[in-house]
């Protein structure tokens, strides 16, 4: 009935325009988006871009040789070769650890499960060097278990434990995050469905869950390596930084620093660039075939 | 294989999601778990696989127990609702894992997979991964992935409803040649009635963890037992009513109930297509919506002293001639059945839409 029909319509006020509150116009409007894309990038190439420059600069200024031949110096190898075998060991633990770590959590309920949960983050929140000091009131030489230490005639303070331990803790997060948070999102049904078709719990795991976490935990892999690799705070101050003994990359070129070995110091962080730009390129690729994938 | 179920009982927390449930599946049978969500059914079948434990209770198969056995040596085959297939694996590698997880021989998996991809009409997809493959497809895929090993028993949970309502129809009765073709005993859950009754040989009705009735579908369709199976299957009318012998009487409407007459206060139950109505003045009622769907038409009416009532007719029915909004119309219940109104509400909750 047509004489019903203005009813079903809204009155004309409820539908006015805004015209009291100024809309911008869309080329203002996209104006500004624009004014806040380029602040963000001035603020990458500050805080980011430049200092690599930077390096590269004063590098090419002093040319390559000399940083590259300060390399070759016992101490430099020696530092390298502890920093590459740290991260070596780190990346292999802290696969093996952080994934069965990140099962218990997703897929068993255990009493204080949250709290397992919440310190696998710790490492994050907490800085390095204060770790470093705490594990030196455990084991240093007025440490609490000093005495055990001693009986099995171990040493962890200005000793390889002691940067291992350091490299470890720093490095847990990062594969057990990136696990969890896939096996989250698989569920448990295609392991229920293997379990079914008689498959054993090895079985299981190898042919169904770790083939549908490969990507994650190659991502995690990635991180524990850079941020092994990197690590500084924790490593000086439970290793001491010994020249030719405890020194690690990136101790060596604080030392080098405070030397005034200028040479040195650019070669060696130029190298960690190098590698770093290796791992951001993995990251990528990896990051990449995991959402192609899944 | 024959199964029989006896007094299963699982809770989660105080929630009873199967409750003192007992049956019986014969060999070689297809049997539909039917019932809203949240009714147990699906656990029911977890438990069938092992994939879940009871908490009380006991199950055989072919009379050997089968309560503790785990799901890798149970010999059953599930087919899960989302598909769970291996995404990392072709669709060839899918079918063959329970085999190869077996070290069965790699030529002798070969041909079985090849068997069975043309038993499921999917010759040719060996090499795709199932990410490349359609809702129907995935569903043959796990229907083959379960069927390779040549379970004893067939598990299915809410098989067909991730794909569209086509490719549905299509899979039921796909799987029913299938049945009958394999022959494997098979059970598998549903909230869908019309699926039940197109597939099984019978169908269990599940409410609130318990079993309502165990019947074929003829059974459940047409001498429903209790007044939520009678509810659940198709759209119904349901009024209080007074009885009088087998004649039930609710405001101007009356009608002679079939089966069990209950004692006290009762429920009316009527389908919707179980009545006639037609224009007739001054009648028991009056029209006041109706509504065409293809085939069939939906007659709302109010009948004097009882309230709303529903009719379906076949499009063309002559019945319908006359009928408009508005006007006057007698009725007359064909078919109708009581069940006390005792420990039932007129609205229980859990109907899906």
């Amino acid at each position: 009935m047509p004489n019903e029909a203005p009813s079903l319509s809204l009155p004309p006020s409820a539908v006015s325009s805004p015209k009291t509150r100024e809309v911008p116009s869309l080329r203002t409007q996209r104006l500004g988006r624009n004014l806040l894309i380029a602040g963000a990038a001035l603020y990458l190439l500050i805080v980011l871009v430049a200092p690599l420059a930077g390096l590269g600069i004063e590098l090419f200024k002093m040319g390559l040789i000399e940083p590259l031949r300060s390399l070759t110096e016992p101490n430099a190898l020696a530092a390298l070769r502890m920093s590459l075998v740290l991260t070596a060991l780190s990346v292999v633990i802290n696969a093996v650890v952080g994934t069965i770590l990140a099962l218990a959590i997703v897929r068993h309920r255990f009493p204080l499960r949250s709290i397992v949960n919440a310190l696998a983050d710790l490492p994050l929140a907490v800085s390095p060097v204060m770790v470093g000091l705490s594990f030196l009131l455990l084991f240093g030489r007025e440490g609490w278990f000093i005495g055990a230490l001693d009986y099995f005639d171990i040493k962890v303070v200005f000793a390889f434990g002691g940067l291992l331990l350091g490299t470890l803790f720093v490095a847990l997060p990062y594969t057990v995050r990136e696990v969890v948070y896939v096996l989250e999102e698989l569920g448990t049904s295609e392991e229920e469905a293997a379990a079914t078709l008689g498959a054993a719990p090895a079985q299981i795991f190898f042919r169904v869950t770790l083939p549908n976490i490969r990507y994650a935990l190659g991502y995690g892999v990635l991180m524990t390596m850079a941020r092994s690799l990197g690590e500084f705070g924790a490593v000086l101050v439970l290793g001491g930084s010994i020249s030719g003994q405890t020194q690690t990359a990136t101790t060596f070129i604080h030392d080098a620093i405070d030397e005034r070995a200028v040479g040195s110091a650019y070669g060696m962080a130029v190298l960690l660039a190098l590698f770093s730009i290796g791992l951001l390129l993995a990251l990528e690729w990896a990051k990449k075939s995991g959402k192609v994938k899944r | 294989m024959r199964i029989r179920v006896e007094n299963l009982t699982k809770r989660f927390g105080s929630f009873a999601a199967v409750d003192g449930v007992s049956f019986e599946v014969d060999d070689g049978s297809l049997v539909a778990l039917l019932g809203p969500s949240g009714s147990g059914k699906s656990t029911l079948l977890r438990i069938l696989a092992g994939l879940e434990s009871a908490d009380s209770g006991s199950v055989w198969f072919d009379d050997e127990a089968a309560t503790d056995l785990h799901a890798r040596v149970r010999g059953v085959g599930f087919v899960f609702q989302h598909y769970a297939l291996f995404r990392h694996l072709t669709v060839a590698q899918n079918i063959g894992f329970g085999l190869s997880v077996r070290g069965v021989d790699k030529a002798v998996i070969a041909r079985k997979v090849k068997e069975l991809l043309s038993l499921t009409g999917l010759t040719g997809l060996d090499e795709r991964y199932p990410t490349q493959l359609s809702g129907g497809q995935r569903q043959r895929v796990a229907l083959a992935r379960a069927l390779a090993p040549e379970p004893k028993l067939l598990l299915l949970d809410e098989p067909f409803g991730a794909v569209d309502a086509k490719v549905r129809e299509e899979l039921r009765q796909w799987l029913r040649r299938l049945h009958d073709e394999v022959g494997v005993t098979s059970i598998f859950v549903t909230h869908d009635q019309e699926e039940a009754f197109a597939v099984a040989d019978r169908v269990l009705v599940f409410h609130r963890g318990k079993v309502e009735q165990n019947g074929t579908p003829m059974d459940i369709l047409d001498r429903p037992e209790t007044e939520f199976v009678a509810r659940f299957v198709g759209e119904v009318n349901v009024f209080p009513a007074k009885l009088q012998g087998d004649i039930a009487t609710t405001g101007a409407l009356s009608a002679r109930i079939s089966g069990n007459v209950p004692v006290g206060p009762a429920h009316l139950v009527v389908r919707a297509y179980d009545l006639k109505l037609w224009r007739e003045d001054p009648g028991i009622a009056t029209v006041q919506r109706i509504v065409t769907f293809g085939d069939r038409v939906r007659v709302q009416a109010e009948v004097d002293g009882a309230g709303p009532i529903v009719a379906f007719f076949p499009r063309r029915s002559s019945l319908l001639r006359g009928i408009e909004p508005g006007c006057r119309a007698q009725i007359e219940v064909t078919t109708a059945r009581a069940y006390p109104a005792a420990g039932s509400s007129l609205f229980p909750a859990a109907i899906p839409g």
